[in-house]
């Protein structure tokens, strides 16, 4: 005798829903944007032109959109096991220590092949590294993974300051940032590599690093779903005692988790320092960690909702860009406050249009 | 025009009531007379909780007229109920722990923005309750201190504090011993006597022939009969319950024991509080033999289940599971428990034995997720999942039979049989069951209670705990009851009834 009221269709739920979400922050967005009188049409056309009006715009659009699938991922897998992992921000920047140590190292002896593949691996691991200790701090110890997450960026953060303004500033430098990579050790660019098949797109920063993003979405969607580790670890998330039940060792798979986790959040590394700056820089994760949650929960933590939820995000960012740089009255800070409201629907009030939807499906069921 | 029924205390008459597509209750027409003990009974779903909450202003029903003392009434909350003199008491006490008992009465009336008065004013009405109705608890006490039934005597107080005359009763034996039943049994006479009335839910048909004046029989949403309690019989409550003929003894051949499958040899465990939850444990279950473990709920039951599965490691004593010895410094988890054929189906199915928001299809090989045929090459085999669950469903008649739907979807003794079927599955060695069918209806109880003999004939070693006295008497072969994290008794099921068993459970005897 259940009092809850029948599920949504599976259509409704993933594909519906978030489109709802969308909506009504656009509308509030919208409102805003009269309020402080300018055009809300002109602007929501601005808006999607900048995103996806030329080759060049659908380029930075894609190029966002590949970090945000990183971090979504991130995130998701996390969730999955019931660990809301929020330090995907210093897993990124960590990975990218890892990133450019490992080009450091080898750019100059190695053949691009080699190189690029190891590097890949060092974001990785640097990652997964840095999402293990607070992972074995919440298996043995009990602290609690959010705050330990949390203060693991503000670590990272303040590591890679002094790693990059000590330790890795190139010779004779007065900004922090390491030498140049070596060209070899670049991943081509979207251009270069549409170039090789005679296909002409304007030059932005999108990179192959978006196919290591999509290939990593499919990795996931598999691990989740169609291996007993991915099993378990979804049983662990929606029920620990019932995975306990089912024999499986719950520290050693909130260790495997979150160094998945931290992994996919070190891919953003990739994108930006092997992809876009040819040497490791400061702040290259730029709240991309942060983002990736409301990535993860609008995508529902499917990896098909998260590269989906990433394009759109991907393009608020690029075609936000765009719109405070054609309407004066439209500041920088009003984009974010843009980007803000969709997090606020897709995210916090991600269920607020569930009993409408309800009652619309309820009548016609 | 039909004149007011003076004499009856509620008064139903067409109630409709439907969630979705699922009519839950149809067409209910019914008459409890005032000063009188009405049970109602009926399988799970059969739509009496649902009738109660709709009296009790929980629901609004989608048509029917409810009548009060006479008088029609429009349900719309339970404050409307309480206001009526309709008082609720649930199958889950609603209770602070950490209050004491003048506390939590004025829950929800406190009687002013200061607590001193309301607190004064209940001291005093507490008492007269006392007196008035045989209730007598503790005022100051807290209730974290209080037993099971002297809770639920809280509780009742509670509903009358607050000016009740109709009291409804929703499953209130199903954590009590059998001594403190026969108690609540005897405060429903009282009550009734000084002109409560009381309705009774339930699905202990023993508590409704000794206590109640009538009894309705409820079977999918619909009222099927009624009888005066003392013109029925237990066969025929059963009957009218279920729809069918229903056996409720089995005809068990005497077991045929083999080798020792299970021993314990002084097995204890001091849980993250230094409580001692078990103490000096040791028994054996030996193959083609059904050993009950009975006892009051939360007597260590369960720590010793955890720990026989493999889920706690004892901090004291050792086992033996079928050849392999455990003990704290050698502990085995449940996925090599599981390895030496051991079988466990969980108390609580919705939180150990599967997964609610998993397929069926996922529920049928938890705990098996990375074996053949589920898995090869490190991939799971869906298709081959799938497959499995079908015929588990089929074997065990799991309704409806849909491996891809949720396993939240099915009802308790759907849900217990899949985990039931796939436990029985790979034919354990060892076979551990806790509450076999708490919340299952009549029909799936008879079916699951067969699934077990047939285990034990086929050679298993079965290992039962249950809250249920009536259960363990009609499986066990031995029974063993559990006081206080010890054994305090073992007893031969032939020689076993529940009034000394019910006594060796409250610890007063010792065997």
């Amino acid at each position: 005798m259940s009092t809850a009221p029948r599920p949504l269709p599976g259509w409704v739920e993933i594909g519906l829903m978030p489109l709802v979400n969308v909506a009504l922050a656009f509308l509030l967005v919208g409102l805003i944007v009269e309020l402080i009188g300018a055009d809300p049409l002109q602007a929501l056309k601005l808006l999607v032109l900048g995103a996806v009006g030329s080759s060049e715009s659908i380029g930075y659009t894609l190029y966002y959109a590949t970090n945000f699938i990183f971090t979504g991922l991130a995130v998701a897998v996390a969730f999955h096991a019931g660990l809301f992992n929020i330090g995907g921000e210093g897993q990124a920047y960590i990975g990218g220590l890892g990133c450019g140590l490992a080009v450091l190292a080898l750019d100059r002896y190695l053949p691009g092949l080699l190189t690029i593949p190891l590097a890949i691996l060092a974001s990785a691991a640097f990652g997964a590294a840095w999402a293990a200790i607070p992972a074995w701090m919440q298996a043995w110890r009990g602290s609690h993974i959010v705050i330990t997450t949390i203060m693991f960026n503000f670590v990272a953060s303040a590591l890679m300051v002094y790693m990059m303004v000590n330790v890795l500033i190139a010779p004779g430098s007065m900004t922090p940032q390491s030498r140049g990579f070596e060209a070899s050790a670049a991943v081509p660019s979207m251009q270069a590599a549409l170039q090789w098949f005679g296909i002409a797109v304007a030059r932005s920063p999108l990179n192959l690093s978006l196919l290591l993003a999509l290939l990593s979405s499919a990795g996931v969607w598999i691990f989740l779903w169609h291996t007993p580790w991915g099993y378990g670890l979804r049983t662990m998330g929606h029920n620990p005692e019932a995975a306990l039940y089912a024999g499986t060792n719950l520290k050693r798979m909130t260790m495997l988790a979150m160094c998945l986790s931290g992994a996919l959040a070190g891919g953003v590394a990739v994108n930006e320092l092997l992809g876009v700056h040819h040497r490791l820089v400061l702040d290259f994760a730029a709240g991309y960690g942060f983002t990736g949650i409301a990535v993860a929960l609008m995508g529902r933590g499917h990896p098909l909702g998260i590269v989906l939820a990433a394009l759109l995000f991907g393009a608020l960012q690029q075609g936000g860009a765009e719109l405070a740089f054609e309407v004066p009255a439209i500041t920088r800070e009003m984009v974010v406050v843009i980007q803000g409201l969709v997090i606020l629907f897709s995210g916090a009030l991600v269920h607020l249009p569930r009993p409408w939807l309800q009652a619309l499906f309820a009548r016609k069921g | 025009m039909q004149e007011l029924t003076s004499d009856a205390a509620i008064e139903l008459r067409g109630i409709d009531k439907s969630f979705g597509s699922v009519q839950a209750v149809r067409g209910v027409s019914l008459r409890i007379e005032r000063g009188s003990i009405t049970g109602i009974v009926g399988e799970n779903g059969a739509g009496k909780s649902t009738l109660m909450s709709i009296l009790y202003g929980l629901y609004r029903a989608d048509a029917g007229e409810i009548r009060v003392e006479g008088r029609p009434v429009e349900m719309t909350s339970p404050r409307d109920a309480i206001g009526r003199g309709i008082g609720m008491v649930h199958q889950h006490f609603m209770l602070v722990d950490s209050f004491t008992v003048l506390e939590n009465l004025i829950l929800g009336a406190e009687g002013g923005p200061l607590l001193a008065g309301g607190l004064a004013a209940a001291r005093a009405e507490l008492a007269r309750l006392a007196q008035d109705y045989g209730l007598a608890v503790d005022p100051d006490a807290r209730v974290s201190d209080l037993s099971v039934g002297e809770q639920q005597r809280v509780e009742i107080l509670k509903v009358l504090f607050r000016g009740a005359r109709i009291l409804i009763l929703d499953e209130p034996s199903a954590v009590l011993t059998p001594q403190e039943t026969n108690r609540l049994l005897q405060i429903l006479r009282v009550l009734r006597d000084r002109g409560v009335t009381v309705v009774l839910i339930t699905h202990k048909l023993r508590e409704i022939l000794s206590v109640t004046d009538r009894v309705i029989v409820m079977r999918r949403g619909e009222v099927v009969a009624e009888r005066a309690t003392s013109k029925t019989s237990a066969e025929e409550l059963a009957e009218l319950m279920v729809g069918r003929k229903v056996r409720f003894s089995f005809d068990k051949a005497p077991a045929r024991t083999g080798e020792p499958r299970l021993v314990a040899r002084g097995l204890s465990l001091v849980d993250d509080r230094l409580v001692r939850v078990l103490d000096d444990i040791s028994f054996e279950v030996r193959a083609g033999e059904i050993v009950g473990i009975a006892g009051v709920s939360g007597n260590g039951q369960s720590e010793l289940l955890q720990v026989l599965a493999g889920i706690r490691r004892p901090t004291g004593g050792a086992l033996e599971v079928c050849g392999r010895k455990v003990d704290a410094a050698h502990p085995a988890d449940p996925a090599e428990m599981r390895e030496l054929g051991v079988a466990h189906v969980p108390e609580d199915r919705l939180r150990q034995g599967l997964v609610p928001a998993f397929l069926a299809s996922e529920t049928s090989i938890l705990g098996y997720q990375d074996r053949e045929p589920f898995c090869h090459n490190y991939l799971l085999d869906g298709p081959a999942v799938g497959k499995y669950c079908a015929e588990l469903m089929d074997r065990f008649d799991v309704r409806p039979r849909t491996p891809g739907l949720l396993s939240s979807s099915f009802s308790g003794g759907n849900q217990q049989k899949l985990i039931l079927a796939r436990e029985m599955a790979r034919h354990p060695r060892l076979l551990l069951v806790g509450q076999p069918t708490r919340g299952v209806d009549i029909g799936a109880i008879e079916f699951i209670r067969r699934e077990l003999i047939a285990s034990r004939d086929a050679g298993c070693a079965v290992l039962v705990v249950s809250v249920e006295l009536e259960e363990i008497l009609s499986l066990a072969d031995r029974i063993l009851v559990m006081s206080g994290g010890r054994i305090v008794g073992e007893v031969a099921a032939a020689d076993a009834d529940e009034r000394t068993l019910g006594l060796m459970m409250t610890g007063a005897r010792a065997a």
